[in-house]
């Protein structure tokens, strides 16, 4: 056996630019599929870190038509309800378009107990509840515009016309690294009493109602009783846990989703092209030698062994270093594009897959040599020339 | 030099195998290139064609689309008095009212949920779009729980089918007629009358205002007027650039998508070209030893080498092309998060796509080729002679 090993290692050095634009060849595939799936998971990072025992009900007809306050009581009311808050999407706009972030209102205090993975100071919170102009901002975003608690911040409203001004009374980071951190809260009152002065028609209107249940066992039915309550209403429910609601978003893009993960998998392919054809060329170049091997005596199983070790030994080396290059590459990626991406974690099943993948490449790269060299017969390979 | 093209010509042919697996990851790449390529050109030219050049959208300020604009009854109808709106034939302000809002529908396939455009037109809201056709039925009755609905809804989503009835808003719309409006974001939309729609959605004001000018140069004359009436908080755009700005965001992020993943792959495709032609170089050094004792000159061998690695490179762009032509059958759905709507839209394949990835194609073709031939072409004839 050690010899085999001796064999491989001196095979692998006998072409060094050859195996070295293999394996970085390789090393580049694995971290793009990396990076390509660690995309895939930061779209689905809503539905992670939803919770089991919320439930979003919001109008059925569409997320865009709200539902009156006064369901507010009526949905505390059903069994298996424990707390109730609601919320605006605000849509407000901070100086310019490209600026983009969730901003939404809510009623604060209830809106902070149903979110408890939301970790704010014990003082920022007490502040932030007595003042109605106060908003509270995650750690990203404060960082990502250079926000200090005591800021006034205005945003210009696209659904809800003018602008608005808030202060900035608290900044929230989340209990673990899957908690969005680039939202921006504030009080529903404030929105809702400067619509009843405006006598908008929009005033009195919450867009969701975001509840927690007693027992998560019972969501489903939880949810079904809420929906009865409304039923042939003008505006009638649809209430979901918060997991499926989460997806509903996934799914309005998941053409895109699709293609990305299309792709991952063609840059799989692509590499495999690649590795194949060097260890195709490698064997080529040996055949005269595995000749002389089988004139010796070894059988085709140990050619085999021999050649889809190669390529085993290269993938890995190949694939380790992709896997390595992953995690500063994330970081890399997540300093230009956390506006869009929110959370940005390379999660150990990335790392797994990087792995499948390039023992795959080094396993589907020997098949057709080895085909070749088990196969040939001994005077032609002797005889072969170039 | 044609002994020297058809040298380099059966060298691929000799080595198969290896030609073959080379070509289809520079193919493989091509493909990707060529298809968000493809991709992002179809969103623009959907949203592009969607508007008219002289009609004119109002929406409320800073409301960005229609989906959150609001403009009610009065606001209409000081529009309507503006001097520049085109006459309609029977003598009346080319204008329609309209409502937009968003259903839940199901999909067909899939069964998920997306968020669909119903829009309440005006009589005038056909005129003022020529490029929507009726296709098979009628169009609604004014004043009646009447719909038509756009080619990519009937394909796209369960329910929506000629006969059929529709169950929103607490009532059921008639399907009546199914209109086509070719590839423009219309394609993706429901429409019925605007006062019933108004009424069913309990919405007390339009969205947003629809209307021709009557010279077209008078665009910046209008825009003054209806933006510096003190009676009116609407900013007017030309329905073009309405569309056009709606799309920014998704054609940037496919742009930027599309950019990054050429990078990377193409770093791969060029890697395997090398690791060919470099093989391919040292396989050959007694023949070209051979050719350069011929008389061949240094840079003939060099152009040789390179003319393979580019006939490669060409093979691979052919190939990934020849499979990108095929997804212009193919229709992408999605959502489109500046307006928060489904929007249909198909890989559209133009000359200057093609002349794009054609290029792409010899270009990593020539980078991988380039370090190999200049090998071939660096080495001393006594030298690549006494080579085993």
């Amino acid at each position: 056996m050690p010899v085999l090993l001796r064999l491989l290692f001196r095979n692998l050095l006998r072409h060094k630019l050859r195996t070295g634009l293999t394996l970085c060849g390789i090393c580049v595939a694995i971290l793009s599929f990396g990076l390509l799936r660690t995309v895939i998971s930061a779209w689905y990072a809503g539905v992670e870190a939803s919770s089991a025992n919320r439930l979003i009900t919001r109008n059925c007809i569409s997320l865009i038509f709200p539902l009156p306050l006064s369901y507010l009581e009526r949905i505390r009311g059903v069994e298996g309800v424990k707390n109730v808050s609601y919320g605006n999407w605000f849509g407000g706009i901070y100086i310019e378009e490209k600026n983009f972030f969730a901003n939404f209102a809510v009623e604060p205090r209830t809106y902070l107990e149903l979110y408890s993975e939301y970790l704010l100071p014990e003082d920022q919170k007490q502040v932030f509840l007595r003042d109605r102009r106060a908003c509270i901002v995650g750690r990203k975003l404060a960082k990502r515009f250079d926000w200090k608690v005591g800021d006034l911040i205005t945003l210009r409203g696209t659904i809800f016309p003018g602008n608005w001004e808030f202060v900035l009374r608290g900044i929230y980071s989340g209990r673990d690294s899957r908690v969005d951190e680039s939202q921006f809260f504030f009080h529903w009152d404030y929105l809702n009493e400067s619509l009843k002065k405006r006598n908008s028609v929009m005033a009195d209107q919450v867009g969701i109602y975001i509840l927690s249940v007693t027992n998560p066992e019972l969501a489903a039915e939880t949810a079904a009783k809420v929906d009865r309550v409304f039923k042939n209403s003008y505006a009638e429910t649809l209430t979901e846990t918060e997991k499926a609601f989460q997806l509903g978003f996934v799914a309005l893009t998941e053409a895109i989703l699709l293609v990305i993960q299309l792709v991952s998998f063609v840059v799989i392919v692509i590499i495999m092209a690649v590795a194949a054809n060097s260890m195709s060329m490698s064997v080529r170049e040996r055949l005269g030698e595995y000749a002389v091997f089988k004139t010796l005596g070894f059988g085709g199983t140990y050619l085999a062994t021999m050649i889809l070790g190669e390529s085993l030994l290269i993938a890995v080396l190949g694939g380790a270093g992709g896997v390595l290059l992953t995690f500063p590459a994330a970081n890399a990626f997540l300093n230009y594009l956390g506006d869009y991406f929110p959370v940005f974690l390379v999660t150990k099943q990335t790392v797994f897959f990087q792995g499948l993948a390039a023992l795959a490449v080094g396993m589907a790269s020997a098949v057709l040599p080895t085909w070749r060299a088990a196969r040939v017969p001994i005077i032609q390979a002797l005889g072969r020339v170039g | 030099m044609g002994l020297l093209f058809f040298y380099s010509l059966r060298n691929l042919l000799t080595r198969r195998l290896t030609t073959v697996l080379t070509a289809s990851g520079m193919a493989l790449v091509v493909f990707v290139f060529a298809s968000i390529l493809m991709l992002a050109e179809g969103l623009q030219k959907t949203l592009v064609d969607t508007g008219s050049f002289d009609n004119v959208v109002g929406i409320r300020r800073s409301s960005v689309s229609e989906v959150q604009s609001g403009v009610d009854r009065v606001q209409a109808s000081i529009v309507e008095t503006v001097p520049e709106v085109a006459s309609g034939p029977r003598g009346r302000p080319l204008l329609a009212k309209e409502l937009v809002v968003l259903i839940t529908m199901e999909k067909r396939e899939s069964g998920s949920r997306a968020n669909v455009v119903i829009r309440g037109i005006s009589e005038d809201s056909f005129l003022l779009r020529p490029q929507v056709r009726l296709a098979v039925g009628r169009t609604p009755k004014p004043g009646s729980s009447e719909i038509i609905i756009g080619r990519s809804i009937e394909k796209g989503f369960q329910g929506a089918d000629l006969g059929k009835s529709l169950f929103f808003a607490m009532r059921s719309w008639t399907v009546v007629g199914v209109f086509d409006a070719g590839s423009t974001g219309f394609s993706s939309e429901i429409w019925g009358d605007v006062d019933q729609l108004m009424q069913a959605f309990r919405r007390p004001v339009y969205s947003s205002l629809l209307f021709r000018l009557r010279e077209s140069a008078d665009f910046e004359r209008v825009k003054t007027r209806i933006e510096s009436d003190p009676r009116l908080t609407l900013e007017a755009k030309r329905e073009t650039t309405y569309y056009k700005d709606q799309s920014e965001m998704m054609a940037k992020f496919l742009r930027i998508l599309g950019l990054s993943l050429t990078i990377v792959f193409s770093i791969g495709a060029v890697v395997g070209g090398m690791i060919t032609m470099y093989a391919s170089v040292a396989n050959r050094t007694r023949e070209i030893g051979t050719l350069r004792a011929l008389g061949f000159r240094r840079t003939s061998i060099l152009i040789a080498f390179l003319m393979e690695s580019l006939f490669l490179g060409f093979l691979g762009g052919m190939a990934g092309l020849f499979l990108a032509s095929f997804l212009q059958f193919f229709t992408v759905s999605t959502t489109n998060f500046q307006t928060f709507s489904e929007l249909a839209f198909s890989f559209s394949l133009d000359v200057p796509i093609t002349l794009k990835a054609m290029s792409f194609a010899l270009g990593m073709g020539f980078v991988g080729g380039i370090l190999p031939a200049i090998r071939a072409s660096g080495m001393e004839i006594v030298d690549a002679l006494r080579e085993a």
